[in-house]
């Protein structure tokens, strides 16, 4: 080096070059870099050495230990299952009234469910089960197919028109679009399901309420009976209660007699465990006890 | 600054327009009834526009031969106002997205461009590429003369990478508004404008290395280097990531060459490098000059410089798999992957250890001086970025960030509290430099920035590490039976606070952003009512007549 | 003091630039290229159908829209993630995914086993609004997918395109495009047959978006959701075979 030139401050000398009034100074690598350079490196080839890592052209080298994180997650899956296997096993085995009067195992279906429940179910039926426009309300109780455990959980695993090849099927024909029925017999129709319940009304559809009697007896029994209880059968809503899927408002009965409904629930069936079917169905039952 | 072009320089000018004007006709004709079309017209305006200014001062005399012994700085002083434009617009984006997470209904209901994943990469880029790279940009030409001690080779070629490089921004940013894009993050933008960019590129480079082999310094700078490998690594690895197959040429639609896992691979080997070499190669480089220049010390070590400036080059380049830990990636490659991104963390501890040695001997001027400090900050946060980062590429603790807040909150540690402090120290220090000032125009306002910034890091990462650790706890954590304790509703509504408090840390920076485009504004201004008596000295040939090197 | 090798590269702008190529392109090279000769990165999957159309498109939306900032298609080898997702993402499902959508972000739940987790008519509702059915969401609204007529007369053009990358569409499926898009979006037009015939018979016919008449973004899109993670069953297999 021509120049040696040193730092007033700290006495070292600098390289020797200056760039618009920068210099640099000669100061040796600090030895922690050179430790730290070392001990990651040797880290690095530990762990190559003991895992898969470098690329041969059509395979790569495998590791002493053999891991593969595919192996690794199926085993730690099966193991959980094996350690959940002390009450997943009972819940298996036991009938749905049995676990229900288990309260221990119970506290294992509410700590459960209610995670799988928000996770697949609360898109459609809320994180309470109360449902929303189009899609019934759990927790009121007002079955369509019934709230014995077995049915629950049956239509869990098969669904309603759902793409299961043993899906419950229920369908509310369009009695309007399809020229059923007229739209003046429609509305009185409407008028007759909402007086059921006794839904507050004009005066102009109380005056349709007989009219609509009629078109009822004629048209709707099949499905929804006499008395326009439903029928567990047909997945037919009582129409007399309070629950209603698609609202009680004029608009939405009018809309549901007019132009049919079908709603979709999907099955559950190979993307849930029989197991967790079974406790779906328990919370679900939950859902309506509390009314949470 | 038309006028500063000679006149063959006005002519490929308008030459260089004309062609892009047709361009831009061509893509309108062809995209019809295609969003193609959109962009065809704006690069049209864009350039007709243009055009006009340069015809309006096409007749004006040659300029004064004694330019060709002063450095150009036009393209810096232009660049310098852009970046603090496209600074304010993205992180006023950056805030609109964080307010969106928090309030999904903060926006234009039902207005297509303003929903979150179209504005989202309007925020990436526009910070990204619009700030950061116009920075780049600016500085990197600053930077090439001083320590080269040469003039650029020509006055055209500088303005064609500054705004060829803005309309690419500007068309990246528009097409997001209209839904197009790769989704390829941080490389978004769909074939034609990758195409432009690489024209762009290539004379990016071609000016830099004719202005290195011009140089009347034997040796060349250690930011230059950082500057080189950002140019040709990120060159290299646009190029690779954006292959794609057009639909037609008349459709801005385009299919990525690769597909599912040697696509995600090649995405993130780029998107990890373009943190590497647009993220920290380049602003390593601007570190280089103005923190040293600022401080007035040499640099602490320049085998130190070496150790790091190799080691960063060379081992970056493997650390992208840490993106893919755990997925249908093959596990060599994560090993790869975590393993380099562990060794990585010694070069890039190195240099800012490197930038905060080189403060010894001048920490007084730090705690007096707010540009400075901004400088230091960086450092810091540059190394506390680097150590979070090959923290989060072990696998085991991956698992846990990934996918989280916590890969946000560790994103803006590096881009808050690196990038863009170290952009607005650099340019505190660069404005009087540039507009001929002895100073900014209100050291009390970058005070008040220094702190807004700080704060607002502060806030906005700490904010996303307790969202993404407890997301990241939440998805994980089992209950007595041995099931899934929390279902994902519940992690998301336990967010909402965290969302909060980002949305305002972001906004304290926002502020600080808008109070340093105030503050160069004045210092423009100033300049204009004012010029103050040119320092001496600032000019490429060393000692020429005698003079002492500058400020600068 | 001796003059080392860096001192001499420095003063050589050319070889500093070759140095910089050469230095970091080996990373990419030894971990990129590989993943294209070594046979067992992408497993084999006989069962695997193409994107249709519709489906395509759909896709497409999905990437204009940016779902993937906040959805991932990744279901990672880790307990959790196969416990709420089920089975782990393999490489072979995005096979033709170009580009993939791994996603780096789940703002929202990972999508990866969504098709046929719910019904069309919810999607419908839930991208119209989320907070319809999901109070608690922070997605964004999509209402106009709803309105928009889907653009569908170029898509042999996209298919053609895929086939240049390497997706094996067929001439007929090129040809048919347009009619195949239009076909699977009402089980009343004429060209069903043709959708079953080309893409298989567990292709979804359906009124996705709850309107027949009219060829919608919403029926594009719901199509392509109600696909997603079942072009294959591998992965599931996989999984019943290690049980
Ligand atoms: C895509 C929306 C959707 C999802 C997800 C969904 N359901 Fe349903 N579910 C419905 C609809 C719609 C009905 C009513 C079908 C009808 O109208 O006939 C229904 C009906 C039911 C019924 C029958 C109620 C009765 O009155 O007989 C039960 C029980 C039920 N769901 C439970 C569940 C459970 C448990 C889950 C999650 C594993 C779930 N649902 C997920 C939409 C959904
Ligand atoms: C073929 C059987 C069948 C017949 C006949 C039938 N329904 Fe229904 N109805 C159903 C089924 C099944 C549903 C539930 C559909 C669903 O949940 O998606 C339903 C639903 C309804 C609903 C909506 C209830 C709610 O909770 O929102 C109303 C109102 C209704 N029916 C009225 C009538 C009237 C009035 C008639 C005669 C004009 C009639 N139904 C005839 C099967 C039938
Ligand atoms: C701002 C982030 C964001 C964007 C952008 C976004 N989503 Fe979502 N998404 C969410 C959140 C949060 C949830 C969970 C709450 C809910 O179900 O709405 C969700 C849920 C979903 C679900 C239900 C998933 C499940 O298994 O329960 C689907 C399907 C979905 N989004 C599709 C889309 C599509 C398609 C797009 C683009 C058109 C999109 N999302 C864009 C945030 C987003
Ligand atoms: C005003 C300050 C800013 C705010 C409020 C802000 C806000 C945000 C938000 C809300 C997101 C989306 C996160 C998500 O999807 O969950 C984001 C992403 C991002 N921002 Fe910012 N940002 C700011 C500044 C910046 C700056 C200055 C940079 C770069 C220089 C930057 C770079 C990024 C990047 C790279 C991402 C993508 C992260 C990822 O995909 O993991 N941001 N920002
Ligand atoms: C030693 C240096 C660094 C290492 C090893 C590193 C490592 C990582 C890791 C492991 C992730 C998370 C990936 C995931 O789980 O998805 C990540 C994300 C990210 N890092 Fe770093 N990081 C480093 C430095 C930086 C710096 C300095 C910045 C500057 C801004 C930065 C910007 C980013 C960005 C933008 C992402 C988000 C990518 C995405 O969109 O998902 N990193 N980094
Ligand atoms: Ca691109
Ligand atoms: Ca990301
Ligand atoms: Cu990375």
């Amino acid at each position: 080096m021509a120049t040696e030139r040193h730092d007033p401050a700290t006495g070292r000398a600098t390289t020797g070059h200056e760039w618009n009034g920068i210099e640099e100074l000669e100061t040796p690598i600090p030895r922690v870099v050179v430790f730290f350079l070392t001990v990651t490196t040797l880290f690095a080839i530990g762990y190559w050495i003991l895992m898969p890592a470098w690329p041969l052209g059509v395979s790569y080298t495998k590791g002493l230990l053999g891991i593969d994180q595919r192996d690794v997650v199926t085993r730690q899956v099966e193991d959980a299952a094996a350690a959940r296997a002390a009450w997943t096993g009972r819940i298996a085995g036991a009938s749905l009234q049995e676990i229900a009067a288990d309260d221990t195992l119970m506290q294992h279906v509410r700590e459960t469910g209610r995670t799988l429940f928000i996770d697949n179910c609360a898109a459609c039926h809320g994180t309470r089960g109360t449902g929303g426009p189009g899609f019934p309300n759990l927790a009121a109780k007002a079955w369509l197919w019934g709230g014995e455990p077995e049915t629950i959980a049956e239509t869990i695993r098969i669904g309603i028109n759902a793409a299961n090849e043993e899906t419950r099927i229920s369908q509310m024909m369009a009695f309007g679009r399809d020229g059923i029925l007229d739209d003046r017999q429609v509305r009185a129709v409407a008028a007759y399901v909402r007086s059921l319940s006794a839904l507050p009304m004009g005066a102009a559809d109380t005056a349709e309420v007989e009219a609509g009697r009629e078109v009822f007896a004629a048209n709707c029994v099949a499905c929804h009976g006499e008395d326009g209880r439903g029928s567990t059968e047909a997945g037919a809503p009582d129409l007399t209660d309070a629950a209603w899927i698609y609202g009680s408002d004029a608009q939405s009965v009018f809309t549901s007699i007019y132009s049919g409904r079908q709603g979709h629930m999907p099955h559950w069936e190979g993307r849930l465990s029989p197991v967790d079917i079974k406790l779906l169905a328990l919370y679900v039952g939950t859902l309506a006890e509390d009314g949470r | 600054m038309i006028s500063g072009l000679t006149v063959s320089e006005r002519h490929l000018a308008l030459f260089v327009l004309g062609a892009l004007a047709l361009t831009g006709l061509a893509m309108a004709v062809a995209g019809r009834g295609d969003p193609l079309a959109v962009h065809g017209y704006i690069v049209l305006v864009f350039s007709l526009g243009l055009g006009f200014v340069v015809l309006s001062a096409l007749f004006d005399p040659e300029p004064p031969e004694e330019r060709l012994s002063e450095y150009y700085d036009d393209p810096t002083r232009a660049g310098i106002i852009l970046s603090l434009a496209w600074a304010v617009a993205g992180m006023f984006v950056g805030v609109w997205v964080a307010a969106l997470l928090a309030w999904p209904e903060l926006t234009f209901v039902d207005s297509a461009w303003a929903s979150f994943g179209r504005l989202r990469p309007v925020h990436t880029s526009g910070v990204i590429f619009g700030f950061g790279g116009n920075a780049l940009i600016a500085t990197s030409f600053h930077v090439l003369q001083r320590t080269c001690r040469a003039r650029l080779p020509g006055q055209f070629a500088p303005w064609f990478v500054l705004i060829g490089y803005n309309l690419f921004c500007l068309i990246a940013a528009t097409g997001y508004l209209m839904g197009m894009t790769q989704s390829k993050e941080y490389a978004e933008p769909e074939w034609y404008a990758d195409i432009w960019l690489v024209v762009v590129w290539v004379v990016y480079f071609l000016i830099y290395i004719r202005t290195l082999q011009r140089r009347k310094e034997p040796h060349i700078y250690v930011a230059n280097w950082y500057y080189m490998a950002f140019i040709l690594v990120v060159a290299v690895l646009h190029i690779v990531n954006n292959l794609a197959v057009p639909v037609s040429f008349g459709h801005a639609k385009s299919y990525s060459l690769f597909s599912g896992v040697q696509d995600a691979m090649t995405q993130w080997w780029y998107g990890h490098n373009a943190v590497a070499f647009f993220l920290t190669a380049g602003f390593l480089g601007m570190m280089y000059y103005y923190l040293p220049k600022r401080a007035e010390r040499p640099i602490f070590s320049y085998r130190l410089s070496i150790i790091s400036f190799w080691g960063i080059t060379f081992m970056y380049m493997w650390a992208g798999a840490h993106h893919l830990h755990y997925t249908a990636l093959p596990q060599w490659v994560q090993t790869l992957g975590m393993t380099f991104s562990i060794v990585l963390l010694v070069p890039s501890w190195a240099s800012a250890g490197n930038a905060l040695a080189t403060l010894n001997g001048a920490w007084h001027k730090v705690r007096d001086d707010a540009t400075l400090r901004f400088m230091m900050v960086a450092a810091v946060f540059y190394g506390l970025s680097t150590f979070e980062g090959s923290f989060m590429a072990i696998r085991a603790v991956n698992s846990l960030s990934h996918y989280t807040d916590w890969t946000v909150g560790h994103v803006h540690a590096g881009a808050l509290g690196w990038v863009a402090m170290i952009t607005f120290g650099s340019l505190y220090a660069l404005v009087p430099w540039m507009w001929k000032q002895e100073r900014m125009y209100s050291p009390k306002l970058i005070e008040v920035h220094f702190w807004l910034a700080l704060a607002g890091t502060v806030v906005y990462v700490f904010a996303m590490w307790n969202s993404g650790i407890i997301q990241g706890l939440m998805w994980r954590t089992y209950n007595d039976s041995g099931t899934l304790a929390y279902s994902f509703i519940d992690s998301l509504v336990a967010m909402h606070p965290y969302y909060i408090a980002r949305a305002f840390g972001g906004l304290l920076f926002l502020a600080g952003a808008v109070v340093c485009s105030f503050n160069v504004w004045m210092t423009i201004r100033m300049a204009r009512r004012a010029r103050a008596a040119e320092p001496a000295g600032d000019v490429p040939l060393y000692g020429k007549a005698g003079a002492a090197p500058a400020g600068e | 003091m001796k003059e080392f090798f860096h001192r001499k590269l420095e003063r050589n702008a050319i070889g500093f630039v070759l140095a910089i190529v050469g230095v970091a392109s080996i990373g990419g090279l030894v971990e990129i290229a590989p993943l294209f000769t070594i046979h067992e990165t992408v497993e084999e999957a006989p069962d695997m159908r193409l994107y249709t159309p519709l489906e395509l498109a759909g896709r497409n939306l999905y990437i204009r829209e940016g779902c993937y900032a906040c959805h991932s298609q990744m279901i990672r080898t880790l307990r959790d993630e196969v416990e709420r997702y089920g089975p782990y993402s393999l490489a072979v499902e995005s096979k033709y995914d170009h580009p993939m959508l791994w996603g780096s972000k789940r703002t929202g739940p990972d999508l990866a086993r969504l098709g046929g987790k719910y019904s069309d008519a919810w999607h419908v509702a839930h991208l119209v609004n989320p907070r319809d059915v999901v109070p608690e969401s922070v997605m964004p609204r999509y209402g106009w997918l709803k309105r928009n007529a889907l653009r569908i007369d170029d898509l042999s053009a996209h298919l053609a395109a895929q086939r240049a990358v390497g997706v094996p569409y067929t001439d007929a499926m090129i040809e048919n495009a347009t009619a195949d898009a239009r076909a699977q979006a009402n089980p009343d037009d004429a060209g069903t047959s043709g959708v079953s015939e080309r893409y298989g018979e567990a292709t979804n016919v359906r009124a996705f978006d709850g309107n027949p008449g009219l060829l919608t973004e919403m029926d594009a899109l719901v199509a392509y959701l109600q696909i997603v993670g079942q072009l294959t069953q591998a992965a599931q297999q996989q999984t019943a075979k290690a049980e």
